[in-house]
């Protein structure tokens, strides 16, 4: 009996797949991208929308994206504002509905820095890196893999020091219960350095479903500091991957600010592929009302000699959910490495809701690895203490929630959207 | 100072308080006058630091009995808040440490909630800050410490000197130091005296609670009461301090018919 109805869900969970993958538009693209294209559906054609039976989904119930009926995405030309950094005025690639947006772009780049966006470029050089990061064939992924039409690609030359902030910027516009599959690809040659900002934006109040891929590269010796912020609409399902693969003596931060949606996963997965790597993954989320926002990171320490930094902290409200799950692998090879990772989260409600799961596999002996995870609600003495001073009880908490939150959001880079986000989350 | 027919601040009586279900406070009777300077003195655990906090309306203290009046309103049934508001102001033994929020934008939240209450126009961060400087000379203190988190990684010293800080910025009817003295080297012992006496007036008064005779010689007392087993047990003048540092408490105690 049990078993039937599993089943049943389960072809259930594969047909809903399936119809998203219906839903991809053909495309004229060159053959390397056509055949990766087809392989990633393939996959698809073989797999089923994750159950909370699958480990990596326990937390984060999917069944609402059943519910829905998608939507292909039309490409909308109306006039949108995008939230500009004035740093990045210049050096702004803005996407809607996966669709390169040239009005909406500047693209002076400044010099070292190439980009496109993948319709429209020579794109034989690409193919080593497009779809080519570790976890590929992850369910999302594939789907994506298998769907997009467009990407926005940035290419930093060898030992280019780019000094401009870069910001991509993905768009939901749409009326139409559709889903929508950015795309882009960084690449930082050797030596180079540069900062990205990537943000997600959703415009209207209807649900639509993001399904995003991002896959960065660092060769030898190159820093990347990326900021990544989901402000999805809040009836949106938004399912993120940041994939990154660092060679030899590169630096790579993140900083993944997530506010919007109505269900949201940022997939964060960072992979050595040489010794020495530096990786920060600093995280914020803030869920409000019955906002579900879980962040799953990997970070895979492959290699000697590498270190790593990880603060997530959640501040959850109302009768929202948190997921964090942060998985650390050290294998033998990787000694000397040194790893920390803390979980923070702020629950403001008696309804709301953390599940966090710090995960450290370490095999290497000769390494440093802390973890931990905190769970806790505003500090009584801390507001009592900004009470005696005449501030009342509802300011107090805003201010140390805010408080809270900055600690993540001073480590952003760039001023403008320091203020931006600290604007955002102090009402 | 001692003034005839100057007004009464502060009227406590039979004051009785718990926490946790333990009774700390048992029967405490204190009267405060304007213009006066008072210092309690007693033993580790004696429930000076409860007394202060029950004034400060802090949620761990339940009183259980008696009356505190305010400047003719019941202090027990305003909030936190509208104490501070209304002129009770606490400089902690423990002050907090709060990560994340600069000093000087807790202090000008806190002066502006209070001229709100009073009806008057918040200061803007420009007018706040020349104000601000202006009461660090107070306290000596130095204007990087604006900018830091309240009290975040601040020395011993440093924290009781930002407690005298937010007193001159809120320039309180009645201030309250907990062991403000503890701690401090004997230079910034003279500077946080020097700032309590410079706030001093006939129109506001100060509740020192302290362990050391030698605070009292930088601020003359008026009163000095001794408190023990959560009740004040005698009252003297200053030379009580001098007596208490010589004698210890045991004798007070004996006196009062109080168990050791
Ligand atoms: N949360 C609590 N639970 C139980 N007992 C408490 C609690 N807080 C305080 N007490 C007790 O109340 C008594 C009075 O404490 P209080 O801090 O008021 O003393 P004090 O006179 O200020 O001492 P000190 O001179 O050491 O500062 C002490 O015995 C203390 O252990
Ligand atoms: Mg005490």
């Amino acid at each position: 009996m049990t078993q039937v109805t599993s089943l049943a869900r389960s072809s259930d969970r594969a047909t809903a797949l399936s119809q998203l993958l219906e839903l991809r538009p053909a495309l004229q693209a060159s053959n390397w991208w056509q055949e990766l294209r087809e392989q990633a559906a393939a996959r698809v054609q073989e797999m089923a929308i994750p159950s909370s039976r699958d480990e990596d989904w326990r937390f984060t119930d999917l069944s609402p994206l059943l519910q829905v009926e998608f939507q292909a995405t039309s490409a909308r030309t109306e006039a949108i504002e995008p939230s500009s950094i004035p740093e990045a005025a210049q050096s702004c690639l803005v996407f809607v509905n996966g669709t390169f947006a040239p009005q909406l772009s500047s693209v002076e780049m400044p010099e070292g820095v190439s980009i496109a966006s993948l319709s429209q470029s020579n794109s034989e050089h690409l193919q080593p890196y497009l779809g080519r990061q570790q976890g590929a064939d992850e369910v999302f992924t594939s789907l994506n893999t298998a769907s997009f039409t467009d990407a926005a690609v940035v290419q930093i030359a060898r030992n280019a020091i780019v000094e401009t902030p870069i910001h991509l910027v993905f768009i939901s516009h749409t009326s139409s219960q559709a889903i929508v599959q950015p795309r882009a690809l960084v690449v930082a040659e050797a030596n180079s350095s540069v900062a990205i900002v990537e943000e997600y934006l959703g415009f209207g109040e209807d649900v639509y479903f993001t399904n995003a891929v991002t896959e960065i590269w660092l060769e030898a010796n190159a820093r990347i500091d990326h900021t990544r912020i989901q402000r999805e609409n809040s009836a949106a399902f938004h399912i993120g991957k940041t994939a990154v693969s660092q060679d030899r003596d590169s630096h790579y931060a993140c900083r993944a600010v997530n506010l919007g949606a109505k269900l949201s996963r940022h997939n964060l997965e960072v992979y050595q592929t040489g010794s020495q790597t530096e990786t920060v993954m600093d995280g914020l989320t803030i869920a409000r009302d019955n906002q579900l926002s879980d962040t799953h990171s990997i970070l895979a320490l492959t290699q000697p000699y590498g270190t790593s930094s990880q603060i997530h902290k959640c501040i959850v409200d109302d009768r929202a959910h948190a997921v964090f799950n942060g998985k650390v692998f050290v294998p033998k090879a990787a000694q000397k490495t040194n790893a920390n990772q803390v979980n923070r989260n702020l629950l403001l409600s008696p309804k709301a809701r953390v599940d966090t799961k710090p995960q450290l596999e370490i095999v290497a002996d000769d390494v440093r690895c802390t973890h931990g995870a905190t769970v806790g609600q505003l500090e009584a003495d801390e507001v009592f203490y900004l009470q005696s001073r005449g501030i009342d009880a509802a300011t107090a908490r805003r201010l140390l929630t805010t408080a809270f939150a900055y600690e993540i959001i001073d480590r952003i880079s760039i001023p403008s959207v320091r203020e931006t986000l600290g604007g955002l989350i102090s009402p | 100072m001692i003034q005839e027919n100057s007004e009464v601040i502060l009227t406590v009586r039979d004051l009785t308080a718990n926490v946790d279900g333990t009774q700390i406070l048992k029967g405490l009777n204190l009267e405060i006058k304007a213009g006066e300077i008072h210092a309690i003195m007693g033993p580790n655990g004696s429930g000076k630091s409860t007394f202060s906090k029950v004034l400060a309306g802090h949620p761990d203290y339940e009183v259980t009995g008696g009356e505190v009046i305010f400047q003719g309103q019941n202090l027990l049934e305003l909030e936190p808040e509208e104490r501070s508001r209304s002129g009770v102001f606490l400089a902690f033994q423990y002050p907090l440490e709060i990560p994340g929020v600069s000093n000087l934008d807790f202090l000008r939240v806190a002066f502006n909630a209070k001229r709100k209450a009073q009806g008057l126009e918040e200061l803007d961060a420009f007018d706040f800050d020349e104000m601000v400087r202006e009461k660090l000379d107070v306290v000596k203190m130095d204007d990087r410490f604006l900018s830091r988190s309240v009290n975040e990684g601040f020395s011993g010293g440093e924290k009781k000197r930002n407690e005298i800080l937010q007193m001159a910025i809120l320039e309180p009817t009645l201030a309250i130091l907990d062991e403000t003295d503890s701690g401090l080297d004997i230079d910034a012992l003279k500077i946080v005296a020097g700032g309590v006496n410079q706030l001093a007036s006939p129109q506001n008064a100060t509740l020192l609670i302290t362990h050391y005779q030698r605070l009292l010689n930088y601020i003359v007392p008026d009163f000095v009461h001794v408190m023990a087993a959560g009740r004040i047990l005698r009252t003297g003048d200053k030379e009580l301090a001098h007596e208490l540092e010589a004698k210890g408490y045991d004798w007070v105690l004996e006196e009062a018919g109080v168990g050791v």
